[in-house]
């Protein structure tokens, strides 16, 4: 570990620290249909909009018909994307001339981008086609981070109402989250990116000669080494800037390049590396500080604020740590080297801590773009990423996603606060009650209901569940549990050495991708109309003040004790088992 | 319902023109007319022939000219095929590998500590970059080849050192494309 290297991971924190404020007050307007500076460019759109659609922005939705309108949306949008996927082969701006995605890669890659993961089972270089790209892939990044942003709006409307039915308009919510949150710092930040060096382009993939042609051996399938001079290198271009900044921004995370934001053309610069991982967290910081002026709490919004930051401080501390150790393994293995820490699957512009950081930011939060390689990580180093993932994503979190998956968890707090001092528990002047909590609780029990379930069943499945391993031993473990735990959590990053692309893994893994995106909202929306029927209860003597740094320390204690008591048995077998048996020299 | 459900058809439709065409297009058009070079890939043209990208690496194996870092893309440095190599730090694979590889640097270079970036393969399989000291290992064989002084290696590789940037973010960094063409430029191979 360096100076310079926690320079930056602290640089960074504070630069989230400032956006915090303006970003969540300008939400909050946005959000209370209130005037802003970019009202005259965007209410015309808006307007538009509306009269193209038919939707009536005057009325207000409960929060059964705010779900329903959310689901039928998705629904709609999904079978789009599965239907230009399919037949992309037709369509323009094809300059590859690539062809038709196959089914089962189809729904699997329609559900990803649908649910917010963004989990790829394909190389997109040689599987999407330019327009696939751009109108389902890009496009799913800004509409499920606008569904995302609305549903957080809405489950905190429903905390803030009094005695109301209606939680918000679920069209308004989502058409304003991507008019004037998320359309116009993209526009500016992509070109950011261009500047930076990522590429902007519709033209076919460029061919270069190289300086200092090379001669390969390649054995094929029948064992035969055949010698092959490869004097070209085609590298692939595209409309790249004007998704790779959603994909951060949305935090979806979904490379326009199979390496992601590793790939030079995506992130090429430590400041394009900066502004990335800035926008992965904006959105889920600036949200704790809307919660907290919605509810009149602003005090509220930022204990919540710094119990996530505590936990990115461990989390980062732990990963940048185990990373600059590095791999005793290569040490020991190859004399005279120069240690350097595990470098292995990471950039030299970025290094271990830029790396590190990455790691955990976009894990942190549901994103799941990767700037360096988790399968080839340290094995502690690489159960960080696994574990802010399995504590649900809630540290800064996903678009929108972030905030009402910590509104679960606060409602924990206060219930067991409650139950601590016997009374019933409150919740910023609501009563929480049995419904809530049970709520509450279906949102929390869901998730590893598949995350281990999958996991269990692939582990003892040579056929289909373990011939997709790329490392053996608890690797091997860790590999699988990554993926599920990536899609129930919708991150979407992976342990990339499984091969995700066969028929067993696209639809168990499309499966936990559903469920962990739409069970966890349902509930949630649930709790935010029966909030928003209840009565306002003045604050007395026996209420647990959730503005306090006691609070913040409970409500981090839930988060890890309900995290650890769920996870940690697989924990052990994978990565902490591969820990001891690296240092102890073990292969496999 | 019904009604929700004919909004999600014209919903999907608009935003699909309006975010997955018009965005990008104008995106594209800003992109084309503020910053040419970087929109198009960052393209390195010598003699009217494309011979890379600055930002993308290329594999080398001459020994006159500075190696790039090893490649898990495709069979090395595939820029359509990009992606790190995913052994895991327990996989008998990769310790053979780094080891075979840091005996190979050693035999080929005056002996000193190989440093760790030319023995592992970097996450696009792509890396323009080698580590300043990784240039500096190199520099002695690649100038008994070229008959070059290591002096003056040297400073063709000051030349190319990038610094982190603004000063303190990253990590500084060598561009062994641009390293290797302009040595030819000053000093050609015969």
């Amino acid at each position: 570990m360096t100076n310079n290297g926690w320079f930056q991971i602290l640089f960074f924190l504070l630069v989230v620290l400032a956006l915090t404020k303006p970003l969540g007050a300008f939400m909050t307007r946005v959000f209370n249909r209130e005037k802003t500076f970019l009202d005259p460019v965007l209410r015309p759109i808006e307007k538009l909009l509306y009269r193209l659609t038919g939707v009536d922005e005057a009325t207000e939705m409960g929060w059964k018909e705010y779900a329903g309108a959310m689901l039928i949306f998705s629904g709609v949008t999904l079978a789009l994307t599965y239907l230009i996927e399919r037949v992309q082969n037709h369509l323009p701006l094809n300059p590859q001339h690539l062809p038709a995605v196959a089914p089962d890669l189809a729904f699997n890659t329609a559900v990803s981008f649908t649910t917010n993961t963004n989990w790829q089972a394909y190389v997109p270089e040689t599987t999407m086609s330019y327009l696939t790209q751009m109108t389902t892939l890009a496009y799913h990044n800004f509409i499920s981070a606008g569904v995302g942003i609305a549903l957080a709006i809405a489950v905190v409307r429903g905390i803030a109402r009094r005695e109301k039915d209606t939680i918000g308009n679920f069209w308004v919510d989502m058409t304003r989250a991507v008019l004037w949150v998320l359309l116009p710092l993209c526009l500016v930040g992509a070109l950011f990116l261009v500047w930076q060096g990522v590429p902007q382009n519709f033209k076919p993939y460029a061919t270069a000669q190289l300086v200092d042609p090379q001669t390969v051996q390649t054995t094929g399938a029948d064992g035969k080494t055949t010698t092959q001079v490869i004097k070209e290198q085609t590298i692939a271009q595209g409309p790249t800037a004007s998704q790779e900044v959603i994909k951060e921004f949305g935090t979806n995370g979904g490379g326009f390049f199979n390496a992601n934001s590793a790939h030079p053309y995506e992130n090429p610069t430590p400041l394009s590396n900066l502004l990335e991982m800035l926008l992965i967290f904006a959105i889920g910081a600036g949200l704790t500080y809307t919660l907290g002026q919605m509810t009149g709490s602003p005090r509220h919004g930022w204990a919540v604020w710094c119990a996530m930051a505590i936990l990115f401080l461990v989390g980062v501390t732990a990963a940048y740590s185990a990373e600059a150790r590095g791999n005793p393994l290569v040490e020991t293995s190859a004399n005279h080297v120069q240690p350097a820490g595990n470098m292995e699957g990471k950039e030299i512009r970025f290094g271990i801590a830029n790396s590190a950081l990455w790691a955990v930011v976009t894990t942190d939060t549901s994103c799941g773009a990767v700037n360096s390689m988790h399968d080839s990580f340290t094995p502690l180093g690489g159960m960080i990423p696994l574990i802010n993932m399995l504590l649900g994503e809630v540290i800064f979190g996903g678009a929108g996603s972030g905030l009402y998956g910590i509104i679960v968890f606060i409602i924990l707090s206060v219930f067991i606060a409650g139950l601590m001092v016997g009374r019933t528990p409150e919740y910023l002047g609501k009563k929480v009650e049995a419904f809530d909590v049970k709520m509450a609780m279906l949102t929390v029990l869901i998730y590893p209901l598949f995350v281990l379930g999958f996991t269990a069943i692939s582990v003892v499945a040579p056929k289909f569940g373990l011939s997709s391993l790329a490392n053996a031993g608890p690797h091997g473990l860790s590999e699988i549990f990554y993926a599920y735990a990536e899609a129930g959590a919708n991150n979407g990053s992976a342990f990339a050495g499984l091969n995700a692309n066969t028929l067993w893994y696209n639809t168990t893994i499309a499966t936990t991708m559903l469920f962990g995106r739409f069970f966890m909202v349902i509930p949630v929306l649930a709790i935010a109309g029966s909030l928003a029927r209840k009565k306002h209860v003045p604050e007395s003597a026996g209420t647990f003040p959730v503005t306090t740094p006691l609070f913040t320390g409970l409500l981090i204690s839930v988060i890890l004790i309900v995290g650890a008591l769920t996870f940690f048995p697989a924990l052990s077998l994978g990565p902490i088992l591969e820990h001891l048996l690296m240092n102890a020299g073990k292969t496999f | 319902m019904k009604k929700n459900f004919m909004i999600s058809i014209w919903m999907t439709i608009a935003t699909t023109i309006l975010l997955g065409v018009v965005y990008p297009f104008v995106v594209t058009v800003l992109a084309q007319v503020l910053f040419p070079s970087q929109a198009n890939g960052s393209l390195i043209t010598l003699n009217g022939k494309v011979v890379g990208s600055r930002l993308i690496g290329q594999p080398f194996s001459s020994p006159g000219y500075f190696r790039s870092r090893p490649s898990a893309a495709g069979n090395g440095y595939d820029a359509q095929n990009s992606g790190g190599s995913n052994l895991g730090p327990t996989n008998k694979s990769l310790i053979d590998r780094v080891s075979g590889d840091a005996q190979k640097a050693q035999a080929e270079n005056p002996a000193s500590p190989v440093p760790m970036d030319l023995i592992t393969t970097s996450g696009s399989g792509l890396d323009p970059h080698i580590s300043p000291a990784a240039a500096a290992f190199q520099a002695p064989r690649v100038a008994k080849e070229r008959g070059m002084t290591e002096a003056d290696v040297t400073t063709l590789i000051a030349k190319h050192t990038e610094p982190r940037q603004l000063g303190f973010l990253g990590e500084p960094r060598v561009n062994v494309l641009e390293l290797n063409l302009d040595l030819d430029a000053v000093h050609p191979m015969h």
